[in-house]
């Protein structure tokens, strides 16, 4: 039998672990002696640390790629490093292992670059923060459990990873714990995550137990026994973690696996469908997609440097990353797919909508990434799993780049993220204006940058796809996803005419923003806005459940006159326990930038990177992705490389139309873009337009809603919150009552025996003890008399004796 | 008249003896309680004596024997009881044997 191409077989390279053990020893340094180093040598120490590691990452990852995967057969592309088998239990063997296929090595390239951009960008945004050590701490030990998720070469150290970027992404986003808003805003990313992450625990499961058998070529029969066979391909069959051996176990038919997966239900739903979808409930949860996606634009709570790293370049792709990974299993169950792609078209749309009224800079950014998400879950649902990685590619490099260029605007306007009192920075940071004019044009979708190239071929194949449940999905998510591509260009745009152009209306005090910024203020803003614009329902649901999170407020909120006032005077308050708080702030800022009324350009640390992000963010995409169309039919570089990892793509099917239908599906791509370039021009240039307030104006409860996110916050305050809630207090009772009732009764019962008990101890035992104690003690008493020490008492008593005898003897007998 | 015999000899032995006994259990002095003492081993010398001349074989000097170790004896008890009465009196400044109760401790 000849070898089977699509059976990976692993090459050993021993060091892949010090990939992620540089991180995390950076982690571990300066989590021990971080904050004394900060203390005896600066700042400088700590980041020597941090960006150090993170280099080294880089090294050994590059020395990776060139030694091993460029120009290596796709056979040998395989490579894995089999470090110890953390536990065995029956048939479930589970190695701590790393292994690097195509699909890995470009996420490991991502991370550790994009990580290493993002420290040495940190080190120039953070430069006032006094819990400095910490932030790299933190920062170090994302990129450790990030590189974990997506080294694992089994679910279990993926899943490590999966909650260990989980844990990293809370304890950034409350970095600064001391504002309870943004403390809450970590809360919520871990809780609704929890949500995903049970899906995926629940998927992973099933999936084990569905493979605890084997197939009987004999009797044509799956047997369900755990002893593990090896077929004339070499490949193992029976129970398994590591997704190289599942893999190979549906790839190669001999095993009669991908049947049997196909043929299997549970509890009388289909089986791979149901695991599939739950992998994909643990993907929304991480990657934000309907209906998760409500803690990602919180997030932006956090550092922007986070925002960038986590919530942006690499976390969130985690979602779409584990499809691409399972994509020999999503592949053999079409209704998953649709149901991935599905979600993704809607996310994308709904968004994007969300997009277009955001006034806070960050916000905007945050959505955006939610509705880029869902681009990439298109690409990899409909099966075109390239083309989804490689948006999550280019989209880490232009997202990642627009991220750090709001965190440059922001530290341009002394901490102020609202878009409204931006405005001609052109002038003042030209280097940040260009780098994101760049990073729009590459994420609107115009020629030569990245964007238009991941996105047109992932709009594309979802035209073309047939491997869905119905064949009218394809088309119907070509038009979503289109409407969704023209409020990404305008959106994009609108932020960049918003912050960059006209004249600057920022204030000349240096307000905390980026620190106050909390939900529920928002919501009482909004609250406000609508009571002007004569909309008075609605606002109060606007009002009562701000925010999943901020409902304490609501009483003294209740009290205030006016929703407006109580706003203010929140603010105030929130405002001063805050300049109390970070009075350093002031100070330090001094060194690092001049800190007069005016914006100003961020230090160099920061405008490289923007730099060389931007650089990437344009070029990614021809290098990568030179359309097959444009080039004769050869496919592009990515989907080459990628190709070994992605066994299933060959099996997905698409259709052909020719390459004169994708130039013209292009070309209305190009011309999407430009109407939402053109509309965003035309209503935001310089601020001069007036048609945005008077739409506002003409539509004033359509903008509300969607200024309000279209109250999902509230929604799930009032179902999911409330419920949960509602089902604490029920536990709370049954606690309070039944369980505590009955461990009282039970007290009472041993209390009543222990007396009994008691009693007896006392009265019987007690007592016995001291008689006899007693008994002897007075017999001593009475008979201590007879000695007297007189010894001639003595001699009376033995003489009386002598004659008692002698009567006794001679008389009495 | 008969001749005096055994009995006559145990009579007066018996009655030396008792006469020390009622001297030892009555006399509150010390010295007096010796004296007591002496009596009674005496009173045995006398048994020894009259057993030996008329009960043992002729010629035996058993009974001497006796005596003269008992008459040591009897030496070696008064310097001793003799000793602890001067001890005594040392203590209590008296040789009252009522006031000496000691030993009851």
């Amino acid at each position: 039998m000849e070898p089977n191409e699509n059976i990976a077989r692993a090459v050993e390279v021993s060091w892949l672990w010090l990939i992620p053990f540089f991180p995390l020893l950076g982690s571990a340094i300066n989590v021990a002696v971080g904050h004394r180093l900060q203390k005896l040598y600066g700042k400088r120490a700590v980041h020597f640390i941090a960006v150090g590691v993170m280099l080294a990452s880089c090294v050994v990852t590059e020395v990776v790629f060139w030694k091993h995967m460029f120009g290596a057969e796709p056979s040998q592309r395989f490579l894995e490093d089999h470090l110890w088998t953390m536990w065995q239990s029956g048939s479930l063997r589970v190695n701590l292992s790393f292994g690097i296929d195509p699909l890995g090595m470009m996420m490991t390239f991502i991370v550790t670059h994009v990580a290493t951009l993002i420290h040495v960008y940190s080190t120039g945004y953070m430069a006032d923060e006094p819990d400095y050590w910490r932030f790299f701490t933190w920062l170090n030990l994302f990129v450790f459990s990030m590189l974990l998720l997506v080294m694992g070469s089994n679910f279990l150290v993926m899943f490590f990873g999966w909650e260990g970027v989980g844990l990293c992404s809370y304890g950034l986003i409350a970095f600064w714990y001391t504002d309870v808003e943004k403390a809450k805003a970590g809360l919520k990313a871990f809780v609704v995550n929890r949500f995903g992450d049970f899906g995926f625990v629940i998927g992973l499961f099933i999936l084990f137990w569905s493979l605890s058998g084997i197939w009987n070529p004999q009797t044509n029969k799956y047997e369900h026994q755990h002893v593990a066979y090896v077929t004339a391909q070499g490949v193992t069959v029976g129970p398994t973690v590591e997704f190289r051996e599942l893999r190979n176990q549906v790839s190669d038919e001999s095993t009669g696996m991908a049947e049997r997966l196909k043929g299997m239900t549970f509890w009388g739903f289909p089986l791979l469908a149901l695991v599939c979808i739950l992998f994909f409930v643990g993907a929304t949860g991480k990657s934000a997609q309907i209906p998760l996606y409500v803690w990602l634009p919180d997030a932006m709570a956090g550092p922007t440097p986070v925002s960038a790293l986590i919530h942006a370049a690499t976390m969130v792709t985690a979602g779409v990353y584990m499809v691409a990974r399972l994509n020999f299993l999503f592949a053999l169950s079409p209704p998953a797919m649709t149901v991935v792609a599905v979600v993704g078209v809607l996310t994308a749309l709904f968004a994007a909508s969300i997009g277009f009224f955001q006034y806070d800079i960050k916000k905007v950014l945050a959505y955006s990434t939610v509705s880029q998400l869902g681009f990439m879950f298109i690409g990899v649902g409909v099966g075109a799993y390239w083309a989804g990685v490689f948006h999550l590619m280019t989209h880490a490099f232009f997202k990642a780049c627009l991220f750090l260029g709001s965190g440059s605007v922001i530290l341009a306007c002394h901490h102020e993220q609202d878009m409204r009192k931006m405005g001609g920075l052109k002038s003042y940071t030209p280097i940040t204006r260009w780098t994101y004019l760049a990073a729009c044009w590459a994420i609107a979708g115009f020629p030569w940058a990245s964007g238009f190239y991941s996105k047109d071929e992932i709009l594309w194949k979802a035209w073309t796809a047939e491997n869905l449940t119905a064949p009218w999905i394809g088309p119907a998510i070509y038009i979503v996803g289109a409407i969704a591509a023209l409020g990404t260009s305008f959106y994009m745009f609108r932020s960049y005419y918003m912050t960059f152009t006209g004249e600057y209306r920022g204030g000349h005090g240096h307000e905390d923003k980026e620190r106050l910024e909390d939900p529920h203020a928002m919501a009482a803003h909004a609250h406000a806005g609508a009571i002007t614009h004569g909309v008075p329902d609605g606002a109060p649901a606007a009002h009562a459940a701000a925010s999943t999170v901020a409902h304490q407020h609501d009483e003294s909120h209740g009290a205030m006159s006016t929703p407006a006032q109580a706003h203010d005077e929140h603010k105030v308050e929130v405002a001063a326990a805050t300049a109390a708080a970070h009075g350093h702030d002031d100070g330090a800022h001094g060194d690092a930038h001049a800190h007069g009324g005016v914006p100003h350009e961020s230090p160099n640390s920061m405008t490289y990177v923007l730099a060389l992000l931007a650089f990437a963010a344009v070029v990614a995409g021809f290098v990568f992705g030179w359309p097959a169309a444009w080039a004769g039919g050869h496919e592009p570089v990515l989907e080459h490389f990628l190709a070994p990892s992605l066994p299933a793509a060959e099996h997905v099917r698409f259709a052909e139309p020719g390459h004169a239908t994708e130039f013209l599906f292009q070309f209305f791509g190009l011309a999407i873009a430009a109407l939402g370039w053109a509309g965003a021009r035309a209503l935001y240039l310089d601020n001069k337009s007036t048609v945005p307030a008077r739409l506002k104006e003409m539509f004033p409860r359509a903008w509300s809603v969607v200024f309000n996110k279209y109250y999902v916050d509230e929604l799930y305050q009032a179902t999911v919150v409330r419920g949960s809630l509602i089902v604490a207090r029920i536990s709370y009772f049954i606690d309070q009552n039944l369980i505590d009732g009955l461990v009282n009764f039970m007290g009472f019962l041993g209390r009543a025996v222990a007396y009994l008990d008691a009693a007896i101890d006392t009265y019987i035992v007690d007592g016995a003890v001291n008689g006899l104690a007693s008994l002897t003690w007075n017999s001593g008493k009475q008979l201590r008399r007879i000695q007297t020490g007189h010894i001639q008492s003595y001699l009376f008593g033995a003489l009386g004796g002598a004659i008692v005898f002698v009567i006794i003897q001679y008389v009495i007998r | 008249m008969t001749s005096i015999g055994l009995p006559h000899f145990l009579i007066v032995g018996a009655a030396l003896f008792a006469l020390g006994m009622v001297t030892v259990v009555t006399r509150r002095n010390a010295v007096g309680i010796l004296m007591g003492v002496e009596l009674i081993l005496n009173a045995a010398n006398v048994n020894f004596i009259a057993f030996n001349h008329y009960v043992a074989a002729p010629g035996s000097l058993t009974g001497q024997v006796f005596s003269i170790f008992v008459i040591v004896l009897a030496a070696a008890e008064a310097a001793i009881g003799l000793a602890i009465v001067l001890a005594i009196y040392q203590t209590f400044k008296t040789i009252d044997v009522q006031e000496t109760d000691l030993l009851k401790e």
